[in-house]
């Protein structure tokens, strides 16, 4: 019998919704009956990241990945390979050779072949809600490290070495906001950490939370040090409920470790945190409207500077990064700044996490070297495209980001180059769109959006928004004019630049970029009222074609009876009364309706 | 009417008493909020006054704060609260037809709550589970790769445990 097997669970909320909280009993359940004891344990982690495999369950020895587990799955599981040291090849999810520190604990996938964890090196590995395994990592070694051997600015140096930008989308260098801070003459100061992840199709702060809590709890400790902070603040989405709960247990077992509050680890630094939570506003993602959000009021951004460095969260000097930026600080310190600026490119340093979906067979949570190319993060690491369809575009960076269509597939992923290629890097949503996806359509979606989050400060922003929407809406209903697609472009031009915060001056980029790179599909629609991704219901024609038979199907639950046709003749449909809703389509057993 | 004596009420404003004493006790306002809306569902008006007396905050600013902010509601919501995702990946996969097939089944719009006063409908950013694209949550839970038609007889189950 093998000795120690570790049979690791993923327990974030895909798997969840896929049955696993199942699955942990029925491990229990097989391990007691087969009397195994303490030679198995069983560990429940956070997002792996395969979530369409899910439920997924890694058994080690063995470093094997099973996907789909079911129920039934269990009994062989823990006989063959727990008891029997072999693993089932036909559950496990068998791919490629790859290297990564992560794979000496999960082993060969392909998913993990191009990827390189580092903010996320923790997640899936250990318990989130366990200091202990945390510790058994590292954790918190890089605390004792600077608490004993570093002056805070050798801290802050360490930090700079790196290279390491905000991951939060702008990309100003970290070290250099930290030195700001730092800077500052003050009797208080704070650092905050912004996890309002409001960007629609992401949800890398909510998985890295979610997996590796005292990861952030630990960068926030050592900027509190490195800057001369006693506050910490992590402000949360509200939506995000298993994220806070493993926050609120992660504060509590380091407070009970002194590893946060007074004299941490025995030296006479203090540095506590508190949770504050968001309400659902996607403005407060930018710093000061953050800000305001923690102070109790509307959170609307206000003109800088001043900057936070300077006067921030109660008009003192204020320190905010974004969750996935606070991730990679403990590395930097125990492995330097040197070691993290070998990874990535000439001006983007390090890794980024990327939320990828949309058309794409793997769709989760992913983290790649900067520099990888777009290509290499969808077929690699995603799998392609589905069902055989061609892709058409990638849109990253959200609402504030642009759509790249299929020739920047080779764009390598770093901040400079996704700007150049008319997109940005953004928090890291990472959609996939193949040909059924109408970019006209997806552009109206942003739009829709943002002037639904405007904060309404600034004109430009709140009608101009609202005015592209409108002019959106009417091309996708049949109903664009000539002329158009300029009255977008001024529009947007002039949002951009008069708008106050980041919301309002990337909030035309969806459209631009659309714009730039599908041109010809708004002019189809305006101009020839088509939409060739048979998406916008307006434009579309269904027709009744020789393979029908007559059996009537469609007739009878046609809502407007636009269809007629003699029993066992071919049936027609008056497009005039027609009001497209598909049901016909739905019910014809024949495939004898089509939509043009 | 919501009586000013109720157990509610005695939660909320030691609630209240309890963030008085930290600094800056004004910032806790977006808590408070958050703490009213888990015991009453959702920001009843009167509520709003005894949060203003409490902590000498004009009832405007505090009503300035619960509109601007999308996860209070104003109005009582239904036993079962619909979230349904709109975000990027749910999008593209199809939950406008999702959302579409919801609206017609309960003859309700967004925002709004059935008549029977058994469910309420309500736009969500994203959820998270993009990987299970379309998705929405009712009470805490996901559900997930939902077409027009597994939506409605989701919610018939509901309707049905009610009964």
């Amino acid at each position: 019998m093998v000795s120690e097997n570790i049979i690791t669970i993923c327990d974030g909320t895909g798997c969840i919704q896929k049955g696993s909280d199942k699955l942990q009993a029925a491990f229990e359940k097989e391990i007691a009956a087969k009397g195994l004891g303490d030679t198995a344990k069983i560990n429940l982690s956070g997002c792996l990241g395969m979530c369409d495999k899910g439920p997924v369950v890694v058994v080690n020895p063995g470093y094997t990945i099973y996907g789909n587990v079911a129920e039934d799955d269990v009994t062989e599981i823990v006989e063959s390979h727990v008891i029997n040291g072999n693993p089932i090849a036909k559950l496990a999810i068998q791919e490629d050779h790859l290297f990564n520190r992560f794979f000496r604990v999960f082993g060969d996938a392909k998913f993990f072949g191009k990827q390189m964890r580092i903010a996320l090196r923790n997640c899936g590995i250990i318990d989130p809600e366990n200091i202990d395994d945390y510790l058994s990592v590292r954790g918190y070694e890089a605390l004792a490290k600077v608490l004993t051997n570093m002056s805070p600015q050798d801290v802050i140096d360490q930090v700079k070495k790196s290279g390491i930008r905000g991951r939060g989308g702008a990309g100003f260098p970290t070290g250099l906001k930290w030195q700001f801070t730092a800077d500052q003459n003050s009797d208080e100061k704070y650092v905050i950490c912004n996890a309002d992840e409001g960007d629609p199709g992401a949800f890398m702060d909510r998985s890295a939370i979610e997996g590796d809590p005292h990861t952030i709890l630990e960068g926030m400790a050592l900027a509190g040090y490195a800057i001369g902070a006693k506050h910490g603040i992590i402000y949360i989405r509200a939506e995000y409920p298993l994220a806070i709960e493993r926050l609120e247990k992660a504060i509590e077992a380091a407070r009970a470790s002194n590893l946060l509050g007074k004299n941490i680890l025995g030296s006479d630094f203090y540095f506590d945190i508190e949770i504050r939570l968001g309400a659902g506003a996607f403005v407060c993602g930018e710093e000061t409207a953050l800000i305001r959000s923690i102070e109790g009021k509307r959170g609307m951004p206000r003109p800088r500077p001043p900057y936070p460095s300077v006067s921030g969260l109660f008009e003192k000097p204020t320190l905010i990064n974004n969750v996935e930026t606070w991730a990679n600080i403990p590395v930097i310190i125990l492995d330097s700044g040197d070691w993290f600026s070998t990874v990535g490119t000439e001006k983007s340093k390090g890794t980024k996490v990327f939320a990828l979906a949309g058309k794409v067979v793997n769709t989760g949570l992913i983290e790649v070297p900067m520099g990888t190319t777009l290509r290499q993060i969808i077929y690699d690491i995603g799998g392609g495209v589905p069902d055989n369809k061609q892709i058409k575009a990638v849109q990253t960076g959200g609402p504030s980001g642009g759509c790249l269509p299929v020739e920047y597939l080779d764009t390598p992923v770093d901040y400079e180059s996704l700007a150049e290629a008319g997109s940005i890097m953004g928090s890291g949503g990472m959609i996939v769109l193949d040909e059924t996806s109408c970019m006209v359509d997806i552009a109206k979606f942003f739009l829709e959006f943002t002037q639904n989050e405007s904060c309404g400060k600034c004109t430009p922003c709140r009608e101009g928004t609202k005015r592209m929407y409108e002019i959106l809406t009417r091309i996708t209903e049949g109903k664009g004019q000539l002329g158009d697609i300029k009255k977008l472009e001024r529009l947007g031009n002039m949002i951009k630049k008069a708008s106050l915060c980041g919301l309002g001056q990337s909030a035309p980029n969806p459209v631009l970029s659309t714009i730039a790179n599908f041109r010809q599909e708004y002019e189809e629609h305006i101009n020839d009222k088509k939409c060739r991704a048979g998406v916008c219901v307006e434009l579309l024609i269904y027709q009744v074609t020789d393979k029908c038979v007559g059996c009537g199907a469609c007739k009878r639950v046609c809502p407007v009876n636009a269809i007629s046709g003699a029993k066992k003749e071919q049936h027609s449909i008056d497009t005039d009364v027609c009001v497209k809703c598909g049901a016909c389509m739905d019910t014809c057993k024949f495939d004898a309706i089509i939509r043009v | 009417m919501i009586g000013t004596e109720d157990k509610k009420i005695e939660q909320l404003t030691s609630f209240i008493k309890s963030v008085a004493d930290k600094p800056h006790p004004d910032s806790y306002l977006i808590a408070v909020l958050h703490k009213a809306q888990e015991l009453y569902g959702y920001l009843p008006r009167e509520i709003m006054d005894v949060i203003s007396e409490q902590m000498n905050i004009p009832t405007a600013n505090i009503w300035g704060a619960a509109t601007f902010y999308h996860y209070f509601n104003l109005n009582p919501p239904g036993r079962y609260t619909i979230s349904i995702c709109l975000g990027t990946a749910c999008y593209v996969k199809g939950a406008n037809d999702v959302l579409n097939a919801i609206k017609n089944h309960l003859e309700i719009d967004l925002g709004q709550t059935t008549e029977d006063g058994l469910f309420s409908l309500q736009p969500a950013r994203c959820l998270g589970a993009c990987g299970l694209a379309p998705v929405i949550m009712i009470e805490d839970k996901i559900h997930g790769d939902l077409t027009p038609k597994s939506v409605v007889e989701l919610l018939e189950q509901y309707r049905k445990r009610e009964k």
